[in-house]
């Protein structure tokens, strides 16, 4: 059970960008892992789409994760 | 009320006659200022169906209701006129320093009318007007005019140019001010060249009146506090700019890449041209506007420029980088900076060189057209460089059709398909394949092919104010209209929308009452907001651009995207349309007699 993790801005100080998770089953518990507090959690992706922090995660899954960003 | 100067300055370039007038209050306080109040004096004052680069076009300088106060982010200016790209009503929106200087000098709005029989420019230090001649700056870049004009003006003056894309005509020409920040979508740098305008130098000793000052003061502590607080303006875009989006709208698979044919720029690539990597190997400091506790500018790196040079927002890294196959920041850097100073609209000049890329691709520009310059292929980190210059100076076979924009270029070729552009005026860094939303925003924008009109991203992307399903039309029609009227209002008073990212319309009303000291609420100024969208509106169907015009390209209709999370969609704009007018109360895309008389548009 290996997920994918991609993180951006912020979320990259002190873990990297690319990280590879083991034996985690879903979004709460790999953020955990990380050290990620949900409230710095804006965007949540698995396999570039929305996904709820709570989603069950599989292997091979990639997840992005962005703290609040905006532009334009 | 309130916060208004009360006087408009009117020159009349051909008879040299410079006159004052009061602003009409009651259109004041029905079109709020800035964009709104422009937008009616256009209406007003110019056919609609003239020749943009005619001397019968008019060019509309004019500030927010609250450009100039202590509002945070108040120092916003906006230029209202025919557009020559799109034939229909241009408002572009620029920040900086300028803005605020003008008000102080004594006026809400300039009206620029004519023609001037040779090139000037315009001095404006307080009440004292003059016609100049502008010789000496005529054909020269931006920094170097902006240089020669400020040393010759009185001490902190500020200074707003056209370059030599504005002087040629471009349609893609922007109006430049500070140096580096501009009015920049739908070609007003070429109507200020029409009219022989290369300048406008301005130095105030004035201060804009406030009806509660007290009470304004109250307002703006918690407005600072919302945008210091909240995640977006308090730490995101401080910290990276709007560059920032790179990797999210990548990641989401909704970048278009070479020229809209992709829709995600390989993972790798994408991140060398982000906002993190900017901040981390090209960020020297932050550049801010007047008044702004956000500071998303930048001032960055640039080979050659020892001092810096202000940097590329999300927009043109896109256009110049994932839609050019590009992953060089140092280029993009550069590109960015030779549309400053060319004064070119860095969307439409990258996205013209994405068609160009495209048209190369597929055989219509042959290789000897190009003229010794570098070739036009994907990932050609020089030609984004080389190909903006040689459109800046409006050099060459190519260079020549690259000037007038996309379309019109693609349309010489006979390949009008590969514009990727709604109006004719180039789309910005969304693919709506992927987010339905933005897709009736684009399609139904008066300005033509536009995001910050109502900027969807917010809640399709972003979860701003709440997260919808991006791939959902059920509820977007709606989400549109409020987002387009709200984005009025907020372009209207002067203040900048991403301040929108953490305040909402009830901030904006408290703002305004406490300086105006008018009475509105939320629902009277989102009212006034949508008599603004009408009046554009009703411009362009005067123009003869109607709801036909209401459309996006084929290829974001017919061809699904082909690669991605958001792979296998097409934008749905037919569900999306016939609920967006009812909504607004048109028909066939113009405003009803009905829906024009409730809004009390005369």
């Amino acid at each position: 059970m290996t997920i994918r993790v991609r993180l951006f801005a912020t979320l990259r100080e002190g873990r990297g960008k690319d990280l590879e998770i083991e034996k985690v089953q879903n979004g709460r518990e790999l953020i955990e892992k990380l050290q990620i507090k949900e409230e710095d959690v804006a965007i949540f992706f698995v396999n570039g789409l929305h996904a709820n922090i709570g989603v069950e995660l599989k292997s091979g899954d990639e997840v992005s994760i962005f703290p609040p960003v905006g532009g334009g | 009320m309130k916060s208004y100067v009360g006087k408009v300055l009117r020159v009349n370039l051909s008879t040299g006659k410079i006159s004052t007038e009061d602003l009409n209050m009651e259109n004041a306080k029905k079109y709020l200022g800035g964009r709104g109040l422009g937008s009616k004096m256009l209406l007003d004052e110019v056919d609609p169906k003239i020749d943009a680069l005619s001397p019968e076009n008019k060019l509309i300088v004019i500030t927010g209701a609250l450009t100039g106060t202590a509002v945070p982010t108040g120092g916003r200016y906006m230029v209202v006129t025919k557009s020559p790209l799109t034939g229909a009503i241009a408002c572009s929106n620029s920040g900086g320093y300028w803005g605020p200087e003008f008000k102080n000098c004594g006026y809400d709005a300039l009206i620029v009318e004519g023609k001037a029989d040779k090139p000037v420019y315009l001095s404006i230090v307080d009440d004292h007007v003059e016609i100049k001649d502008a010789a000496h700056v005529w054909g020269k870049l931006v920094e170097e005019s902006t240089d020669i004009l400020a040393k010759e003006s009185p001490e902190k003056s500020r200074v707003l140019v056209i370059g030599p894309a504005g002087e040629k005509l471009s349609r893609l020409a922007a109006i430049i001010n500070d140096k580096d920040r501009a009015a920049g979508r739908s070609g007003v740098g070429a109507v200020m060249g029409s009219k022989n305008l290369k300048a406008i130098v301005v130095k105030g000793s004035t201060k804009v009146e406030v009806a509660d000052a007290a009470k304004l003061k109250e307002v703006n502590s918690e407005c600072l506090k919302i945008l210091k607080e909240n995640g977006v303006t308090g730490q995101g875009l401080p910290a990276y700019g709007t560059a920032v989006l790179v990797n999210i709208i990548n990641e989401a698979g909704v970048h278009p890449t070479n020229n809209w044919q992709l829709s995600q720029f390989e993972k790798s690539k994408a991140d060398k041209i982000s906002g993190e990597s900017m901040s981390a190997d090209y960020l020297i400091k932050k550049n801010p506007c007047f008044r702004c506790p956000i500071a998303c500018g930048r001032w960055v790196k640039m080979e050659g420029k020892p001092e810096g040079v202000g940097g590329p927002e999300y927009e043109p890294i896109w256009g110049f980088g994932s839609d050019c196959g590009v992953d060089s920041m140092a280029a993009i850097i550069e590109a960015n900076f030779w549309c400053n100073e060319y004064g070119l609209d860095a969307i439409s000049a990258s996205s013209t060189i994405a068609a160009a890329m495209e048209l190369y691709e597929k055989g219509y520009i042959k290789e000897a057209d190009l003229e010794g310059g570098p070739a036009l292929v994907w990932g050609n980190a020089p030609a984004v460089i080389e190909w903006t210059k040689r459109m800046g100076a409006k050099e060459g076979f190519i260079g020549e059709k690259l000037a007038e924009g996309s379309y019109r270029m693609c349309e010489k070729y006979g390949a009008p398909q590969i514009s990727m552009s709604v109006k004719k005026q180039e789309l910005p860094a969304y693919d709506p394949r992927g987010i339905q939303g933005i897709g009736i925003q684009y399609a139904t924008s008066n300005r033509g092919g536009c995001h910050v009109r109502g900027y969807l991203i917010s809640p399709e992307i972003l979860g701003i104010p709440e997260q919808l399903d991006r791939f959902a039309t059920e509820g977007k029609a709606k989400w549109t209209k409020i987002f387009q009227d709200l984005t009025a209002v907020i372009d209207s008073l002067g203040v900048c929308l991403f301040t929108s990212f953490a305040m909402g319309a009830q901030n904006y009303v408290d703002l305004y009452n406490a300086a105006a000291g008018t009475n509105h609420t939320v629902e009277s100024i989102l009212e006034a907001g949508e008599r603004i969208y009408n009046v554009e509106r009703l411009f362009n169907v005067r123009a003869g651009i109607d709801g036909t015009q209401d459309t996006l390209p084929k290829r974001l209709l017919e061809e699904p995207i082909v690669d991605g999370p958001a792979k296998d969609n097409v934008h749905k704009l037919n569900e999306l349309l016939p609920e967006y007018y009812e909504l607004r109360g048109w028909k066939e895309g113009a405003p009803t007699a009905e829906t024009l008389k409730r809004l009390g548009v005369e």
